[in-house]
C-alpha cells in the first residue's frame, strides 16, 4: 500500500513515514497541501494520506476539502494527524471529508489501530 | 486492598531505572491494575503483597515482568476489533429477535479495567438499540477499586483517546474538558461499575445476555478457570453469549459450552440453551 504523508515539519514527516513503512507501506512526502495536490496529480493515487492541519501555502483542511471535491481521488482515505484537538475541529475535519483523526503526540500502536479501523493495515503488519 | 506507599514507590523506582518511564504520584491505580494479573499468577494475596515479595527476595524475572506490565500499551477502545464487530453485527441483531418481548438486554464486562471495554459496548448499543427504544444495562466489574474509580469518572487523556476510538464516535459521545475527554452522560449512565473478585460468588450480579470475559482467564489455574466458567454459565440467560480473549477457550476446561464462529471470532454459548 502507498501513503502520502503531508506535514510541514520534516521531523514529523520522518516519524510518520517511518512508522508507516514499518507497517508495510511505501511512502511519499509533501510539505504542504499544495505540494500534496501536485503529488496526487502526478499519481499514482495513494491508498492513504496523513494530513497535518497547520501548514504554510495550503493548510490541511483546505487540502482535504479540495481532494473531496475531486471524484478521481475518491478511493484515497484521509486521516488528519495534528496537534489540533478541539472537539469542533474534529467535527470540521470529518465534515470536510477526513475519515479519521489522530492527535499528536501519538504512539505507533495508536497509528496502527487507526489504520486497522480504516481497513488499511497491510497484511504484513503484526506478522 | 489499596496499594501501599512503599510498594508504589519501589515499583516507580524500578520502572524508572529499567525503562526511564516516570510514574507520577496518582498513578497508583495504573500500577495496581497492571500488576493484578502478575500477583494472581504468583498466588499473592494482593498487589502489595506481591510487590513486597519481589522487593524482599529480588527476582530478576519478576522484576522484568513488572516493568513490562507497566510499560506496554494502555487499554484500547474496541480492543482487538473483531469481537466488537461480531457483537454489533450478529449478537445484537439475534438478541433483538430473542428479547423482543422485553426489549431489554444486559451485558457484563468482567475485568473492565479503566472502562474502555464497557464504554465501547455502550457506544455500540446506543447506536443499535437505544435509538429504537430498547433498554440496555452494562455491568462492569474489576478487582481493583482504583481502576473502577477512574472508569466511573469516565475521563480519558488524549493518549488514551487515540487508542482505537473511531473519530466519528469520539465527536458523538465525548466532550473535551481541559486537556481530557469526558464520556457523555448518555453512555455513562448505561454502565454501572462495581468491584468484584472473579473467584467469589456472582450471585448479586443478576442474569446477562452477553458476557465479555477477555484476557483474564489466562491468569488463573485450571480449577479456578473451570469454576469461573461454570459460574458464568449460570449467570447467562438461556441463549446467551460469552466472549473470551483471542487466546482463551472453554475447550478442555469446562465442557458445558458450544462454540460458534462469527466471522473469525469464537463465541461460546451454554449447551442446551443454558440454565444447566
Amino acid at each position: 500500500m502507498r501513503a502520502l504523508v503531508v506535514d510541514d515539519s520534516r521531523a514529523m514527516r520522518k516519524i510518520i513515514a517511518g512508522a508507516l513503512r514499518k507497517l508495510g507501506y511505501e511512502t511519499v512526502e509533501a510539505a504542504d497541501g499544495a505540494l500534496a495536490l501536485a503529488a496526487l496529480q502526478e499519481g499514482p493515487l495513494p491508498d492513504l494520506a496523513t494530513v497535518d492541519w497547520n501548514m504554510p501555502v495550503m493548510d490541511g483542511l483546505t487540502f482535504v476539502t479540495q481532494v473531496r471535491a475531486n471524484r478521481e481521488y475518491r478511493a484515497m482515505t484521509m486521516m488528519m494527524v495534528t496537534t489540533e484537538a478541539e472537539h469542533g475541529q474534529i467535527v470540521r475535519a470529518l465534515a470536510a471529508g477526513a475519515h479519521e483523526y489522530l492527535i499528536k503526540p501519538f504512539t505507533p500502536e495508536a497509528l496502527e489501530e487507526k489504520l486497522a479501523l480504516l481497513g488499511l493495515l497491510p497484511e504484513v503488519a503484526g506478522a | 486492598m489499596a496499594l501501599t506507599a512503599t510498594a508504589f514507590e519501589w515499583v516507580c523506582t524500578l520502572v524508572r531505572r529499567e525503562s526511564a518511564i516516570v510514574l507520577e504520584a496518582g498513578k497508583e491505580y495504573l500500577v495496581e491494575s497492571r500488576l493484578v494479573p502478575l500477583a494472581r499468577a504468583a498466588g499473592a494475596a494482593d498487589v502489595s503483597a506481591y510487590v513486597d515479595g519481589v522487593r524482599i527476595r529480588p527476582d530478576r524475572k519478576a522484576q522484568t515482568a513488572i516493568v513490562e506490565a507497566l510499560t506496554t500499551n494502555e487499554t484500547s477502545w474496541f480492543r482487538d476489533g473483531a469481537p466488537f464487530t461480531a457483537f454489533s453485527t450478529a449478537v445484537v441483531p439475534a438478541l433483538k429477535q430473542a428479547r423482543a418481548s422485553t426489549r431489554s438486554i444486559r451485558v457484563w464486562s468482567a475485568a473492565c479495567s479503566t472502562g474502555q471495554e464497557p464504554f465501547s459496548l455502550g457506544m455500540l448499543l446506543a447506536d443499535s438499540l437505544l435509538s429504537e427504544g430498547w433498554r440496555a444495562d452494562i455491568i462492569a466489574t474489576d478487582l481493583s477499586t482504583e481502576v473502577l474509580d477512574k472508569a466511573r469518572a469516565g475521563r480519558f487523556s488524549q493518549l488514551e483517546m487515540n487508542r482505537g476510538l473511531p473519530a466519528p464516535l469520539l465527536v458523538r459521545h465525548f466532550t473535551r474538558v481541559g486537556t481530557q475527554w469526558q464520556v457523555n452522560d448518555a453512555i455513562r449512565k448505561l454502565v454501572q461499575f462495581q468491584q468484584l473478585n472473579l473467584t467469589s460468588s456472582f450471585a448479586g450480579l443478576g442474569q446477562f445476555d452477553v458476557v465479555f470475559l477477555r484476557n483474564v482467564l489466562i491468569y488463573f489455574d485450571l480449577e479456578t478457570k473451570r469454576s469461573i466458567l461454570a459460574k458464568v454459565r449460570k449467570a447467562l440467560r438461556p441463549g446467551g453469549y460469552l466472549f473470551l480473549g483471542g487466546a482463551e477457550t472453554t475447550l478442555g476446561v469446562d465442557e458445558g459450552w458450544d462454540r460458534e464462529l462469527i466471522g473469525r471470532v469464537s463465541v461460546h454459548r451454554p449447551k442446551n440453551g443454558g440454565q444447566a
